[in-house]
């Protein structure tokens, strides 16, 4: 038990309005605490409080029993005996007639009403007496907001826990209920006053009861907010929206059917209004009403609701119809909200008032008017905008119409299809028999477009209807239907028409024809349930029809794009729903053909158009893919075997276009689509058998290029899809062949003097392509995957990466990236782990680049190869290239190292600094020799130190052809973090160190490393990188072949100057910055610096103001040069930067 | 601003279809009159935006277009002639001011910027011209603080 001293100061700093907020607080907490946890009773706490609660101040009166009510809330889930409930709810009731202190009444009236049944609940005698003395003495409307809040609050609590009791009460409440919301205006409080109002409707449902006679009372009150006028500044109130309030009011509105009299009328007056939202809410609140009122009440009002929808929908305003092939399934979503709206609305009237709306709808006077007025145009393009719309309009509504229900569907074909066929000209027939030549010459002659629009319009509702009732079609069901005995006679001539759409205006065909055309049919072939509807010959015929135009027509391209286009969609379709009558015929006509199309050399349409023929349609369902992907590979086989052995040019650009579209489209379409892991390794397959068949091999070397590289591309995409077993079939496969076609290198070949001779070594093409199909499979195996005799493939490809083969390198990189650190054991003495395979690499190549004082880095193997360097460096050209290909083939080393955060990377990235630096000084050395020799020197180191830098872009980029996710490389995080931070400093003092002329090659290595770290590892380091940075733009801005260099240092520094500490490391040297950027706005090589030098600029005027305004008449005197420049785009970011700088005057 | 009061009801023209220019990577673009139309349709446009009675953009109303802009790269000098709604236009002069002041910051200062009313098309057509023509008063206008802060906004306030 606490000490009432305790709780007595409590109170006391509750009860004290000189205390602050939070004090308040706590003491409330602590009271509440003790309560909880039985430390006090609330007898004791009431007894306690007993001269707070009854004193004649006002104030301390309405603070105490505010605490008590406070208390109670806290006590939500504290179970109460009755007797305290029914003394504190009794205490409360009496309280509310005190208005001086009402708040705390309020609070604890409401706590006590929101308990659950499992803690005490308020008896509904006692709910009563709540009820009766909130009407009897709150004025609500007189309180201010958070008051009124509490009382609405109560209300709906009372009404909705405890309906039977305060329905009792009968019209009282009613009118107490009106009494207190008339005039709300707080738009908490009114979303309160709306589910009132909406649940008070639900208690008094007999349309004779109480709530009937002050119904047009309620609703004069409720109707004032329609429609919701908000203006609420946005700051305050955030959690209310407009569409809340909306919302609240809609249920409202539609709560009760006694309100239709009113609500109805307003509604439809509200509709003609020129605000949007007030059509919009008037549409939905309509719509909403329609289904809520019921059949009877809405019937008398059916008339006028169609008048005004049909205004509506006639004028909304509706972008014309879009003819291209993205748009060939839904042609008619009205993009336009209200019309949406009032379509939907159509729909609920049809569907509940049937008979009515359907006979107002087929009597139509506009609606007649349209189709009379149709048949005056005959294209489409010649029919003015404003019937246009209208004639939209019409195809909407009578497309609503017909897939409201199967009655309706009957109904409107009834009254419309016939005449729509009439316009046409279009005879029923036997659906087995052909229209006679000399029909469809008559037909091709009048085509009416409207009536075209209009039936493609019907039909497709009419087949949406049936998609969506998803009960098969039985016969039987359906005979009697009118619009079926119609659809079936009319569909040949129907589809000669949709046919001659598009072929009979061949002189001038405009878009509109070919479209209504192509989705006419598309329509017809889509419905469900087999040869049912549509015959057997229809389809067919249509799907003829497509497929000529895919192999002929292509000189037409959006006719040839729409028909590709609803060949696709046929075929998903039959996929979709199992159209077991339809695929036959659709795989004997379409697929046969389209397949033919990957091999068949006759036909004029142009490669890249057949390609995606094949790729669109193969993409469309799984059976089909599998055959596609059969005719493609066959084709590619036949092909590649004509380029092995007959060195066919030809057949070399085909190949590569098709493996390009097998590796672009196809193998991410199979990797999604699962399950056709087996055709991809077939595929590899016999790709290999290809390879290791072919013995005589005459592919010329300027041809087999592409096709190699197109080769390995599909081979990596291929091999990486595969699971770990499948993977090892594939490598033991190609190494098997591998090792049929080459001689391993001994290990002594890397001995410096069969070096020249391995250079010079001239193998056959074949075996390139195998060495390279087998670096393809490397780089994409999983990390788990066995690579055979480790030892000998590493030698194998040192010895063909320094022959210039860049797959090679990657395969080494991938080897060396994914290797087991450890020895899983049981294994062969040919397999090596991680460690044994660096050392192999190391140590076989090193020398290239030792030179004399350079032994620190490897002491253990430099002194053998002491003279190794001098030798390449004063041999013959092609050492150069050699040194080169080294280079290329480290950083790919490196790079899988890097990757996978391996600590031998320090000494990969030391032997390219060694580059970087040594050959800088054998140029000073060279200078000293005569000018002659001097020049020639030069020039090769430049080129090898160049790639030494470029070395750093292999090491840090991402790279698309191995070693990436996608090929299964071991990626540590923050690995680019990592070496960013180890390798800055170092190249930092390196430049230091060095001349001039052999700094450009240091600062375009960091450039490198700073482009590709990502950007907020620089922003963290910025104040060390830009003075690096800024002297890189300088020294760079010299060379045209640095400018892609230049342009990824600018955008980092846009980067930089984008950020918040960015801009601080900034402005500490913006005077330098400043010099810098204007040289730059001069740069001749590239346009995109320029641009984004004045961009940067522009940044530059944003920093303080002390800082830069010495700079500004600088700045615009060289601006204002650059407003002459020769492109557009910098002109105008200069035009830009001239006022930037202009206004900080 | 009382443009739309004058001219309740003014004579609307399509919005002209824009062909998106291709951009060529290698070749120099010279200054064409569609630059200086997009130029001069930001500030347009922005006038526009002050006067809520017109629902039509300025380039519907057809007070500029591309053909009305002519342009010699080698001598340097771009006429521009405009069209005012009508007769009486009391805009006039303040369009072509902010035609002005935008060309100049929008081009090297060797280039020069004549604007024209086209003929016929304004009451007081003879004075215009020679307003907006004439440096000295051009000078003055631009000193006088109130339609300095008139084209100011014109031409800046959508870049706040």
């Amino acid at each position: 038990m606490a000490e009432p001293s305790q709780l007595s100061q409590y109170i006391e700093s509750f009860v004290d309005s000189s205390h602050s907020p939070g004090q308040q607080a706590a003491s409330l907490e602590a009271i509440a605490s003790l309560l909880k946890n039985n430390q006090l009773t609330i007898e004791t706490l009431v007894r306690e409080m007993e001269g707070y609660l009854t004193t004649v101040d006002n104030v301390i009166r309405s603070r105490g029993i505010l605490l008590l009510g406070e208390v109670l809330v806290h006590l939500a889930s504290k179970p109460l005996d009755d007797a305290t409930v029914h003394s504190l709810i009794a205490f409360f009731t009496d309280r509310l007639a005190d208005w001086r202190a009402l708040r705390g009444a309020l609070v604890g009236c409401l706590a006590l009403m929101r308990r659950k049944s499992s803690g005490g609940m308020v008896s509904g005698t006692d709910a009563k007496a709540v009820a009766e003395s909130y009407l009897q003495n709150l004025q609500v409307q007189s309180l201010g907001q958070y008051d009124r809040k509490l009382c609405f609050e109560l209300m709906e609590c009372l009404l909705e826990r405890y309906p039977n009791v305060v329905a009792s009460l009968g019209e009282t409440l009613i009118c107490g209920i009106c009494e207190s919301v008339d005039g709300e205006k707080d738009p908490h409080c009114l979303m309160l006053t709306f589910h009132i109002i909406e649940v008070l409707s639900r208690l008094f449902p007999d349309p004779s009861g109480a709530l009937a006679d002050v119904a047009d009372g309620l609703f004069e009150i409720l109707g004032c907010y329609f429609p919701i006028h908000f203006t609420h500044p946005k700051g305050e109130d955030v959690n209310i929206k407009r569409d809340d309030l909306a919302r609240a009011l809609m249920l409202a509105f539609s709560s009760t059917p006694l309100f239709e009299p009113y609500a109805i009328p307003l509604l439809l007056d509200k509709l003609s209004s020129s605000l949007p939202s007030a059509k919009l809410d008037s549409l939905r609140y309509l719509s909403d009403c329609t289904v809520k009122y019921g059949v009877d009440r809405i019937e008398k009002h059916v008339e006028a609701i169609w008048s005004s929808l049909k205004e509506v929908i006639f004028t909304s305003p509706e972008s014309d119809l879009s003819f291209t092939s993205e748009s060939l399934e839904g042609l008619d979503i009205p993009k336009n909200g209200i019309a949406a709206e009032a379509l939907s609305l159509l729909q609920k009237l049809i569907v509940q008032n049937t008979k009515l709306s359907l006979d107002l709808i087929v009597g139509d006077e506009d609606i007649n008017t349209i189709f009379n007025m149709i048949s005056s145009y005959k294209n489409y393009h010649e029919i003015p905008s404003e019937i246009k719309q209208r004639l939209h309009a019409v195809g909407r509504i009578l497309s609503t119409t017909a897939k409201a229900s199967q009655v309706s569907c009957n109904r409107v074909f009834e009254c419309f299809f016939g005449r729509l066929m009439d316009i046409l000209r279009l005879s029923a027939r036997n659906s087995s028999g052909q229209p006679d030549s000399d029909e469809s010459i008559l037909i091709s002659k009048i085509c009416n477009h409207g009536a075209l629009y209009l039936s493609i319009q019907l039909l497709s509702a009419c087949r949406d209807l049936i998609a969506s009732s998803e009960t098969i079609l039985a016969a039987s069901s359906h005979t009697e239907e009118t619009w079926k005995s119609l659809l079936q006679s009319f569909s040949p001539s129907l589809t000669m028409a949709f046919c001659s759409a598009f072929i009979c205006s061949s002189e001038d065909t405009h878009d509109a024809d070919m479209y209504f055309g192509v989705k006419g049919l598309l329509v017809l072939a889509t419905f469900p349930g087999g040869y049912l509807l549509i015959s057997k010959t229809v389809f067919e015929k249509i799907l003829v029809t497509f497929v000529s135009i895919v192999i002929m027509d292509h000189g037409k391209i959006l006719l040839w794009k729409l028909a590709l286009k609803a060949l696709m969609q046929i075929g998903s379709f039959i996929e979709r729903y199992h159209d077991l009558e339809k695929e036959p015929s659709y795989m004997g006509i379409v697929i046969e053909k389209i397949v033919s199309l990957a091999s068949a050399g006759d036909i004029s349409i142009p490669f890249p158009l057949r390609l995606e023929a094949l790729s669109d349609i193969g993409t469309s369902g799984r059976s089909y893919m599998l055959k596609v992907v059969q005719g493609l590979e066959d084709a590619i086989y036949a092909n590649l075997n004509e380029v092995c052995v007959h060195g066919s040019t030809n057949s070399a650009e085909i190949v590569t276009h098709l493996l390009r579209c097998y590796s672009d489209k196809m193998i991410p379409w199979m990797r999604c689509a699962k399950g056709f892991e087996e055709v991809l390794l077939q595929f590899a397959i016999n790709i290999w058998n290809q390879i290791e068949s072919s013995m005589v091999f005459s592919a010329s070397q300027t041809n087999e290029r592409g096709v190699l590289d197109a080769l390995i591309k599909t081979m990596k995409l291929a091999v990486a899809s595969y699971s770990e077993e499948k993977q090892t079939i594939i490598v033991q496969r190609s190494y098997n062949i591998l090792l049929s076609t080459i001689s391993f290198p001994s290990e002594e070949l890397f001995q410096q003097e069969r070096f020249q001779t391995a250079e010079v070594d001239n193998s056959s093409g074949r075996d390139e392509w195998v060495l390279s199909l087998f670096a393809a499979v490397i780089i994409a195996v999983h990390p788990q995957t066995h690579i055979p005799n480790t030892r000998a493939i590493i030698s194998l490809f040192m010895t063909t990466l320094l022959k210039g083969n860049v797959a090679a390198a990657q395969a080494l990189g991938s080897m060396v990236n994914k290797l087991d650190l450890k020895s899983t054991g049981g294994q062969t003495s040919s397999d090596c782990t991680l460690e044994e395979a660096i050392d192999i690499i190391l140590k076989s190549s090193l020398w290239i680049f030792q030179k004399n004082n350079s032994s620190n880095i490897q002491a253990k193997i430099t002194s053998v190869h002491d003279t190794g360097l001098n030798n390449l460096c004063n041999g013959v050209g092609s050492c150069t290239s050699l040194q080169i290909h080294a280079i290329v083939g480290f950083a790919w080393i490196g790079k899988g190292l890097l990757m996978r955060g391996h600590e031998k990377v320090k000494d990969m990235t030391m032997i390219f600094l060694q580059c970087l630096q040594s050959s800088g000084r054998a140029n000073v050395s060279n200078q000293e020799k005569g000018v002659s020799e001097n020049n020639y020197e030069l020039d090769l180191h430049h080129s090898v130190m160049k790639s030494a830098a470029d070395a750093f872009q292999i090491l840090m980029g991402d790279s698309e052809q191995c070693l990436n996710r996608e090929f299964h490389a071991v990626i540590r995080p923050l690995y680019k973090q990592r070496f960013f931070s180890t390798i800055m400093p170092l190249l930092q003092s390196l430049v230091m160190k060095l001349e001039p002329l052999s700094r450009r090659f240091v600062f375009r290595a960091s450039a490198h490393i700073i482009i590709d770290t990502p950007l907020v590892v620089v922003l963290s380091d910025s104040k060390k990188i830009i003075p690096m940075l800024l002297d890189g733009l300088s020294a760079l801005s010299n060379d045209v072949a640095d400018k892609d260099v230049i342009y990824g240092l600018l955008l980092v520094f846009t980067g930089i100057l984008m950020d918040k500490n960015g801009q601080e490391a900034v402005s500490d040297s913006a005077h330098t910055i400043v010099n810098c950027l204007i040289d730059l706005i001069q740069y001749p090589h590239m346009m995109l610096v320029r641009e984004t030098a004045l961009q940067c600029l522009v940044a530059v005027s944003r920093l303080s103001h002390a800082r830069i305004y010495p700079m500004r008449t600088q700045v615009l005197r060289a601006v204002v040069k650059a407003l002459e420049d020769p492109k557009r785009a910098v002109r105008r970011e200069a035009v830009r930067c001239r006022q930037a700088w202009a206004s900080i005057a | 601003m009382t443009l739309g009061l004058i001219n309740a009801n003014p004579v609307v023209h399509a919005k002209k279809e824009r062909v998106a220019r291709t951009e060529d990577p290698h070749g120099d673009d010279a200054v064409d009159p569609l630059e200086i139309y997009d130029i001069l349709l930001l500030i347009l446009i922005l006038l526009d935006i002050r006067d809520p009675e017109h629902p039509y953009s300025l380039e519907q109303l057809s007070v500029l277009s591309e053909e009305s802009i002519t342009v010699d790269e080698k001598l340097g000098r771009i006429l521009i002639t405009f069209t005012p709604t009508i007769q009486h236009c009391s805009m006039a002069t303040v369009i072509g001011l902010c035609l002005r002041v935008k060309l100049k910051e929008c081009f090297p200062p060797h280039f020069k910027v004549d604007i024209k009313v086209a003929p016929g098309s304004h009451a007081d057509e003879e004075s215009v011209n020679k307003l907006l023509n004439d440096k000295e008063r051009v000078a003055a206008a631009l000193e006088n603080p109130n339609l300095r802060q008139l084209v100011d906004e014109c031409l800046y306030s959508n870049e706040l």
